[in-house]
C-alpha cells in the first residue's frame, strides 16, 4: 500500500512540476529563451494569494483570481521592460537579464514581505479521501493538483493548435522572419506568450503552497529548477513534453526518497536527467530540429 | 531623451547612497552618561548580541533580541553598572555571523550574547576564541559550539546558557518513558544540520538504554518541503510518539501532512520547537497536544517570570518564548559576572574574558533567572538546570 501511496504523493508533486515546466516550455518555445525568473514568479503569486486570504480576508478562489491577474501583468512587464530590448541580442545576454530578474524579484519579495517564512493556508477545502481501510489516503490537494495540471495541459494543447493567436506562436516558434513577414505580430504575440506563462506560474505557486504550506522569499527557486529539468526532461519546447517530464520527475523524486535515501533523491533525479539527455539528447518527446546550414 | 533618463538614474542612485549613509548615521548610539567612575559596579559596559532576525530562523533571534532588550533596561534603570547593547542579524549563516561578530568587535564589544542558533555559533566560536573574547550563548545547544565532537577542541572562553543536545536527547527519551507517552517511537530528523543530529544520537542510545522502541527513523535536509514519505514512514510503523529535535519551520510541514493523511501521535519536540506559534498564518490547531521540552513556561507563576512576561508583552505584543528568556537571562548572568569580576568600561576584551571564564567555573558562581533557579556552569561551558516539558493547549503552552 504504501507504493500506492508513494505513487499519489509523486504525482501530486510531479503535477506541480508539471504546471511549471509547462510555462518554461511555452516560453522556451516560442521567445526561445530560458525564462529563469519563472520560479519567482511562482513565489510572487504564493504571495499574493496568501496576502488576499491572510490579510484581506478574501475566499481562496478570489486569492487564486488576485494571483493570476498580478502575476500575469508582472509577467508581461518582465518581457517589455527586461526582455523585449534584448530582442536582437545574443541569447547569453537574454539569459543573463533573466537571472538579474530572478534576483530582482528575490530581492524585492524579501524588502517587502521580508524573509521571515509565512505558513501558507491551503486553498483545498477537500477532506483527504481514505482508500483500503484508511491504508491509502489521497489528499484533497493532489487530488486539484493532477486534475488542474491536466486541464491546463488540454487547453494549452487545444490553444496552440486551434486558436489565431496559438497558430501565431507556433509560427513565430517556427520562423521569426517569416511570420512578421505574413502579417503576425511579433511582440504582441511574445507578450502573450509570457502572459499565459506567469498565469500558470500564479496557478502552480498557489498549489505548490497548499501542498507544501510554507512561503519565503525562495520558496520559487527549487521547484523551479527541478520544473526547468522537467522541461528538458521532456523535451523542451513540447507541451506534452513538459507534462511527462514533470510527472516522471515528480515520481522518481519522491520514490527515490522513501526507497533509496532522503539525501540522495534530488541527486538521483538530476542523475536520470544525464542519462536521458545521454540517449536521447532533445528530451524523452523533444522534436530533432536539422539546422540548415 | 536617454539621456535624461540616465541623468535620473545617476541622480537617483547618489540619492541611494547617501541615504544609505544617513541612516547608518542615525543608528541608535546609546549615550553613555553615566560617568565613568574607576571603582567597580559603575561604568558601561558594552554587551553585543548576535543572532537571525531575518531568515528562516529569525524567531529565534528576534526573542533573544527583545528578551535581552528588557533586562538591559531594567538593569540601566536600577543604576550602578550599567550595559551598552548592541545586536547584529545573521540570518542563520555561519558566514553572515562571522562578519556581525567583525561588526561588534570594531564597536568594541567586551563580551558576546549569542550566537543564538548552532551552526553559526560554532564559526564564530572559533573566532572567538582566537580573539579571546567572551561568549554565553542563550541557546546554542550543541556541545560542537565549545568542545567539538569526542573533544576535539576546547573553546574555554564559550559559555552556555541552555541545555546542551546530548542533555536534550536524554530528557526527552526520559521524559517519555516516564510520563509514559507511547510505546514506538518515530524520529525524524535533519541530517544535515549539527543541532539536529547531535538530538538525534543521544535520545537514540537513551531510548535504547530504556527500552522504548524506536520503529522508524527517517531524515530531511534543509530544502526539503515534501515530508510525505517520513510521516508516512511513521504512521506505516505504528509509531505513537513521534520525536522532532528540529527547528518548527519543518515541523509546521510534519504536522500539516500528518494532519493531511488523519495521523495523530503524540508530537513530541525540543527547543526548536518553540517559536511554531508565531509562525504567521500558522494554523495553531495543527499544534494541539503537541509537547515541547523547554526550561521556561510564560504560565509560571513566580515573581520573576511574571514580571519578565508582564514586560515583554507590554513591549513587544506576544507571550515570550523559551529563546526570549535565555536572552533575558543571558544578560543577568554577564552582568552579575562582570561586576562580580570586576570589569567596567576600561577591562578589554581579553582581560574581561579571563576574569568571566574564571567567575563562570569558579563554582561559586550562581544565577537565578527566567529560564532556572541557582544555574551553575562547568569547566566545559554547560549549565546545570532542570527541564521542563510544556504542552500546546489552546494555541498557548501549559506545563505538563
Amino acid at each position: 500500500m504504501s507504493v500506492l501511496n508513494n505513487l499519489i504523493g509523486g504525482l501530486s508533486l510531479g503535477s506541480v512540476y508539471a504546471i511549471i515546466a509547462l510555462g518554461y516550455t511555452m516560453v522556451y518555445g516560442i521567445a526561445k529563451m530560458l525564462n529563469f525568473a519563472h520560479g519567482d514568479v511562482i513565489m510572487i503569486g504564493g504571495y499574493m494569494c496568501f496576502c488576499a486570504m491572510q490579510y484581506l480576508g478574501l475566499p481562496p478562489v478570489v486569492g487564486i483570481l488576485i494571483a493570476m491577474v498580478v502575476c500575469t501583468v508582472l509577467g508581461v512587464l518582465i518581457e517589455s521592460l527586461a526582455y523585449r530590448p534584448l530582442r536582437g541580442a545574443p541569447s547569453l545576454a537574454v539569459l543573463i537579464t533573466a537571472i538579474g530578474v530572478s534576483y530582482y524579484l528575490q530581492n524585492a519579495a524579501l524588502l517587502i514581505w521580508s524573509s521571515n517564512p509565512k505558513s501558507f493556508t491551503s486553498v483545498v477545502a477537500l477532506e483527504p479521501i481514505q482508500l483500503a481501510a484508511g491504508r491509502l489516503t489521497v489528499t484533497g490537494e493532489a487530488i486539484v493538483t493532477i486534475i488542474a495540471a491536466v486541464v491546463i495541459m488540454t487547453a494549452l494543447t487545444i490553444f496552440t493548435s486551434r486558436t489565431k493567436m496559438g497558430k501565431a506562436m507556433r509560427a513565430v516558434s517556427e520562423d521569426r522572419g517569416a511570420a512578421q513577414l505574413m502579417g503576425i505580430n511579433i511582440n504582441r504575440t511574445i507578450s502573450m506568450t509570457f502572459a499565459i506563462g506567469a498565469a500558470l506560474a500564479a496557478i502552480a505557486g498557489v498549489l505548490y503552497c497548499s501542498a507544501y504550506p510554507t512561503l519565503s522569499p525562495t520558496t520559487g527557486s527549487l521547484p523551479g529548477i527541478k520544473a526547468f529539468t522537467a522541461a528538458v526532461f521532456g523535451g523542451i519546447g513540447s507541451i506534452p513534453g513538459a507534462m511527462l517530464g514533470g510527472i516522471l520527475l515528480g515520481i522518481i523524486e519522491i520514490f527515490s526518497n522513501a526507497y533509496i535515501s532522503t539525501q540522495l533523491s534530488d541527486a538521483i533525479v538530476f542523475a536520470v536527467l544525464i542519462i536521458v539527455l545521454l540517449i536521447k539528447p532533445t528530451g524523452l518527446l523533444g522534436k530533432k530540429i536539422r539546422e540548415k546550414v | 531623451m536617454k539621456k535624461v533618463i540616465s541623468i535620473l538614474l545617476v541622480v537617483l542612485l547618489m540619492a541611494a547612497v547617501f541615504t544609505a549613509c544617513g541612516s547608518k548615521d542615525a543608528a541608535p548610539a546609546p549615550a553613555s552618561n553615566a560617568p565613568a567612575a574607576s571603582d567597580s559596579g559603575s561604568g558601561t559596559i558594552k554587551i553585543g548580541g548576535i543572532g537571525p532576525t531575518t531568515g528562516a530562523a529569525a524567531v529565534y533571534g528576534t526573542a533573544v533580541k527583545n528578551g535581552a532588550q528588557i533586562a538591559v533596561d531594567e538593569i540601566n534603570a536600577m543604576g550602578g553598572l550599567q550595559i551598552e547593547y548592541k545586536f547584529q542579524d545573521d540570518e542563520h549563516d555561519a558566514e553572515k555571523s562571522v562578519n556581525a561578530y567583525n561588526a561588534l568587535k570594531d564597536w568594541g564589544v567586551q563580551m558576546i550574547c549569542g550566537t543564538v542558533t548552532t551552526t553559526p555559533c560554532i564559526a564564530v566560536a572559533a573566532e572567538a576564541n582566537s580573539d579571546r573574547v567572551f561568549m554565553l550563548t542563550p541557546s546554542a545547544s550543541s556541545p560542537l559550539v565549545n568542545h567539538g565532537e569526542n573533544g576535539a577542541y576546547d573553546y574555554d572562553n564559550v559559555f552556555q546558557l541552555c541545555f546542551t543536545d546530548p542533555d536534550q536527547g536524554l530528557a526527552s527519551a526520559q521524559y517519555i518513558v516516564d510520563h509514559d507517552l507511547g510505546k514506538k517511537v518515530a524520529i525524524i530528523y535533519n541530517n544535515a544540520d549539527a543541532y539536529s543530529t547531535g538530538i538525534y544520537q543521544t535520545f537514540k542510545a537513551k531510548a535504547a538504554e530504556l527500552n522504548l522502541e524506536v520503529v522508524s527513523t527517517t531524515t530531511f535536509t534543509d530544502d526539503t518541503t515534501d515530508f510525505s514519505v517520513q510521516v508516512a514512514d511513521a504512521q506505516s510503523n505504528g509509531a505513537d510518539v513521534v520525536f522532532l529535535p528540529i527547528y518548527y519551520e519543518p515541523a509546521a510541514l510534519i504536522l500539516r501532512q500528518a494532519k493531511s493523511i488523519g495521523y495523530a501521535p503524540v508530537f513530541f519536540g525540543v527547543d526548536g520547537m518553540d517559536g511554531i506559534l508565531t509562525l504567521e498564518g500558522f494554523d495553531a490547531s495543527l499544534a494541539e497536544g503537541v509537547m515541547l521540552l523547554t526550561p521556561f513556561s510564560a504560565d509560571a507563576k513566580d515573581e520573576r517570570t511574571a514580571s519578565f512576561v508582564k514586560k515583554y508583552t507590554e513591549a513587544f505584543g506576544e507571550t515570550p518564548n523559551q529563546f526570549a528568556a535565555d536572552g533575558y537571562d543571558v544578560i543577568y548572568a554577564l552582568w552579575n559576572a562582570a561586576k562580580a569580576a570586576g570589569i567596567n568600561d576600561k577591562t578589554s576584551a581579553a582581560d574581561a574574558c579571563e576574569k568571566l571564564i574564571a567567575t563562570f567555573s569558579g563554582g561559586s558562581f550562581s544565577v537565578d533567572g527566567v529560564t532556572g533557579a541557582g544555574m551553575k556552569w562547568s569547566k566545559e561551558g554547560t549549565v546545570t538546570k532542570a527541564p521542563k516539558a510544556v504542552v500546546i493547549q489552546n494555541g498557548v503552552y501549559v506545563g505538563f
